[in-house]
């Protein structure tokens, strides 16, 4: 009962649990509001009596809340996600239109953090007073910067001062993507990239005085040697775990990001969604955003475990 | 796994609230955005509602000294109008949270055993669920406004408030007066309500004041996302993203004007947060 | 008698707002090779800080003067690679807690092996030597050892990997650190005993530096007594209770459990340790000093025939 394997399967059901959970909260939500079930799911438009009561039908509203939580989920797992009343198309493939722009602009975004965000930290760390200096009042500026101001800003400059990125828009292709999703993907990790640094930075040097790097030294080992496999290795795990929580907020932060920019993905699909009323694709892209938000969670858990093994007996006694 | 890392805020927060001058411009800023959204309506300049098409776009002038937007508005008189809603969404928000939040934890931490453990383990995963999303789903269902948003942003702070007063309950609860009170006869609710409140009141001050800043930013977000209040509303985000077409036209005032108002207000209230959390 | 390792009234300096303040007053000690020196004396008398100097491995903005000699070379003229091959083939250190000192997150076998393997050494073959030592000193299931992490080791198990990663090296010296404060009683005399055994055998010298007189005098040939950053008397372990001249030597061994009957009470030496920084200028000891006389006030006493005390120099 002990080591990894076991470790990766507690927290599998941990997962399993709150994505349980939120898919009830969310599928709930539906019942908390005032008025028709029905007409909630229409978009809130007028119908009549007879499209209402097709309504009814299609997704069995008469049945009891229980059935109905239970048929809509094991919809969306086997993959029926069901159909948008207010754009009269397929969850599915609403979804699958955008999934790709949401992946590359996380994915972008997340690189930035785990590249800039812990390059910039390590650079403020061991790098003398000047970089230190000029690192701490950018992720200072930066960290203060909600992602709808830093969208605001990086529009301006790059719409009226600089042209090299498009401020609208999700390209086609990957490197027309990537163009694009640049200014996205600042915006949405400016932030988090500012405070991974700063996390870092305080890492680094908490680990260049400790005991163990004093004695590394003490036994001659080569300067590069004790800050590869003594100073970042030893940072690495507390890097990673504040790196992954962030991570896993960038997909709620999508939303912000990608509606600023005009960007097509799921973020914006549900800011849409959201603002036409339209529930049945809001309650199929919310459940999905958090059990993304949780898988990788779950991932930057597992990973610090194998960097710091001392979390499994941590976890194991507590 | 902490929402409260949804903006990392409170580290410049924390440097600057260690200076003395940091923290007395912040409390000055402070008290000078809660006047002006108390007296909004008398000391605006203009009807911040006042269309006036002929004279859009109008530069910075005496009469107009954060000039016009597209529809002719003064912007001064937009921003002063904004504050009100802008500050009291946050505040209804660490109300709600705060009040909610405390007594699930004061309830878990003296009742104990299976209650505790079942509150402690929904708060976890009420933890794991992102408030953003949370308050987009809510406000689907209720519709756009300054209500739904407000409530599912209570909702989602709850779990922030409630883990930190559970552990400061739990403390405070074994300390030995407690039980001295209890010998002398006294019922559970009068020690919770008389001697457990009291001593836990700053450390809820501290938190509410913190979740004040996460919750301006999280509100200007959902406003940002045209989920809170509709135009003609003087919303601080809702300016901020209708001003996003000026921006191409070139005239970024509108947006800029409304995004400093949002990021000042967040990090003087936070540093004055993190100077008190410090004391 | 030549000298392995030359203290020569090293002296080290810390710039203050308020001029430079000393944290070694003046050192003058000679190890010879293959033998055992004890260091003793109360927390913040400098022990550490002269260790420390050995490896060129003083506090950043300290100012050293006077010299420490390895093999009559000067430590501090040293460039950076010279250090290095000084702390990586020469002088080997053990740190007081071997928690601290080990990197956590490595295994046993990374620690071991990582000197001999920058060295250029194969990793069959440093594996193979470290595992050799270990067993020497009475490890057991060594491959399983290897691959274990610090966590999953008691604190004398892992003070014997330490010791054993030190010996692995081959240096001429080793400098023990307190190697036992933070270990439990038991375990203390265990490591001792390996850490004393292993380094007769391979006649390697050990600079031993402890508060404890008695275990001082268990392990080393001489004891050298350190007060307020200078050694203030330096006498042979096996006449210490005989020879002992200086007033605070004397003050410590009555002082010490097992100095007087049972059942009486034990003596301490009276007031406060001092530090170098706050020590008179005169003789250090002169403020707890029960014999103290005007001069020793203000007249710094030389080391000579191994005692620093005026009282003493006839």
């Amino acid at each position: 009962m002990t080591g990894l394997p076991w470790f990766v399967g507690r927290k599998l059901v941990a997962m399993l649990g709150t994505v349980l959970v939120a898919s009830f909260v969310i599928y709930g939500a539906l019942y908390l509001a005032p008025g028709d079930p029905a007409g909630l799911l229409a978009g809130g438009h007028e119908m009549s009596p007879a499209a209402l009561a097709a309504i009814r039908a299609q997704y069995h509203l008469d049945d009891p809340f229980l059935v109905q939580y239970w048929r809509w989920l094991s919809g969306v797992l086997t993959g029926h996600l069901g159909d948008s009343m207010v754009v009269k198309e397929p969850v599915g493939s609403l979804i699958g239109a955008r999934l790709v722009n949401t992946v590359l602009l996380v994915a972008y975004a997340a690189m930035l953090i785990l590249g800039l965000g812990v390059l910039s930290g390590i650079l403020a760390a061991v790098g003398g007073k000047v970089a230190d200096a000029a690192v701490t009042v950018t992720t200072t500026v930066l960290m203060a910067a909600p992602a709808f101001v830093a969208a605001i800003v990086l529009i301006w400059i790059f719409a009226t001062k600089l042209s090299w990125f498009p401020v609208y828009g999700s390209g086609t292709g990957f490197g027309d993507r990537i163009h694009h999703l640049t200014l996205p993907a600042i915006a949405l990790s400016a932030g988090y990239l500012a405070y991974v640094s700063r996390i870092t930075r305080a890492e680094v040097r908490a680990e260049l005085t400790s005991d163990h790097v004093v004695a590394a030294r003490a036994r001659g080992v080569r300067r590069w040697a004790v800050l590869r496999k003594h100073v970042l290795r030893n940072a690495a795990a507390p890097v990673l775990a504040v790196s992954g929580i962030t991570v896993a907020g960038l997909f709620a932060g999508t939303a912000i990001a990608e509606q600023a920019f005009g960007v097509s993905g799921l973020g914006s699909l549900l800011v849409q969604s959201a603002a036409r009323q339209d529930l049945v694709v809001v309650q199929v892209l919310a459940l999905l955003l958090v059990a993304a938000f949780v898988l990788v969670n779950m991932l930057v858990d597992v990973a610090n475990a194998v960097l710091d093994p001392r979390l499994l007996r941590a976890r194991e006694a507590g | 796994m902490t929402l409260a890392l949804a903006t990392p805020l409170r580290l410049p927060a924390r440097r600057l609230a260690s200076f003395g001058w940091a923290t007395t411009i912040a409390g000055v800023i402070c008290l000078l955005v809660a006047l002006t959204a108390l007296l909004a309506p008398w000391i605006a300049p203009h009807d911040p509602t006042a269309v006036d098409p002929l004279n859009a776009y109008a530069p910075f002038s005496a009469a107009h000294p954060l000039g016009t937007d597209d529809l002719g508005r003064d912007l001064l008189s937009r921003l002063i109008a904004g504050s009100r809603t802008s500050l009291a969404g946050p505040l209804v928000v660490i109300v709600l949270s705060g009040a909610t939040g405390t007594a699930i934890a004061v309830a878990a931490a003296w009742i104990g055993g299976w209650f505790d453990a079942a509150v402690s383990r929904v708060l976890d995963i009420l933890f794991a669920f992102p408030g953003l999303v949370l308050a987009i789903t809510v406000t689907a269902v209720f519709g756009a406004g300054f209500l739904a948003p407000v409530v599912a942003l209570s909702l989602a702070y709850v779990p922030i408030i409630a883990r930190v007063m559970r552990a400061a309950a739990l403390r405070e609860r074994s300390l030995p007066y407690v039980e001295a009170l209890r010998v002398q006869g006294f019922s559970g609710w009068h020690i919770c309500r008389r001697h457990l409140l009291p001593n836990l009141a700053p450390l809820l001050v501290v938190q509410a004041a913190i979740s004040f800043g996460y919750a301006m930013i999280d509100l200007a977000s959902i406003s940002f996302l045209g989920l809170g209040l509709q135009p003609p509303a003087a919303d601080w985000g809702l300016m901020i993203a209708n001003g996003q077409p000026s921006i191409l036209a070139g005239f970024p005032q509108q947006s800029i004007a409304a995004a400093v108002a949002v990021v000042i207000t967040v990090v003087a209230f936070t540093v004055v947060a993190e100077r008190m959390a410090s004391r | 008698m030549s000298a392995l390792l030359e203290f020569d009234r090293l002296r080290v300096e810390i710039p203050t707002p308020v001029g430079p303040r000393p944290l070694l007053r003046s050192v003058s000690l000679s190890v010879a090779a293959g033998e055992a020196v004890g260091l003793v004396g109360e927390s913040g008398s400098g022990k550490s800080m002269t260790a420390r100097s050995v490896l060129g491995m003083l506090p950043g903005g300290s100012v050293a003067t006077g010299a420490v000699r390895f093999r009559g070379v000067d430590i501090g003229g040293l460039d950076p690679a010279g250090l290095r091959r000084l702390r990586s083939r020469d002088v080997a250190m053990v740190f007081q807690d071997p928690r601290a000192s080990v990197n956590p997150v490595r295994t046993v076998g990374d620690f071991l092996t990582e000197v001999l393997r920058e060295r250029g050494m194969s990793r069959a073959a440093a594996r193979e030597k470290a595992g050799g030592i270990l067993a020497d000193i009475g490890v057991d299931r060594l491959a399983h050892r290897l691959k274990q992490r610090p966590y999953e080791l008691s604190g004398g198990m892992l003070q014997r990997v330490v010791i054993a990663a030190a010996l692995a090296g081959e240096p001429a010296l080793i400098l023990a650190d307190e190697p036992t404060t933070a270990l439990d009683v038991t375990t203390q005399e265990e490591v001792v005993a390996i850490l004393d055994e292993q380094r007769r055998q391979r006649g390697t010298a050990l600079l031993f530096i402890s508060h404890d007189l008695e275990l001082a005098t268990a392990v080393c040939d001489r004891i050298a007594v350190m007060y307020a950053g200078e050694i203030v008397e330096i006498l042979p372990a096996a006449r210490l209770h005989e020879d002992a001249r200086h007033p605070y030597t004397k003050a410590l061994l009555k002082a010490r459990p097992g100095s007087v009957p049972p059942g009486e009470r034990l003596q301490t030496v009276p007031g406060v340790p001092q530090s170098a920084i706050d020590a008179p200028a005169g003789c250090v000891f002169a403020d707890r000093c029960p014999v103290v006389e005007p001069l020793c006030r203000d007249t710094i006493p030389v080391l000579t025939a191994g005692v620093a005390c005026h009282l003493e120099v006839s």
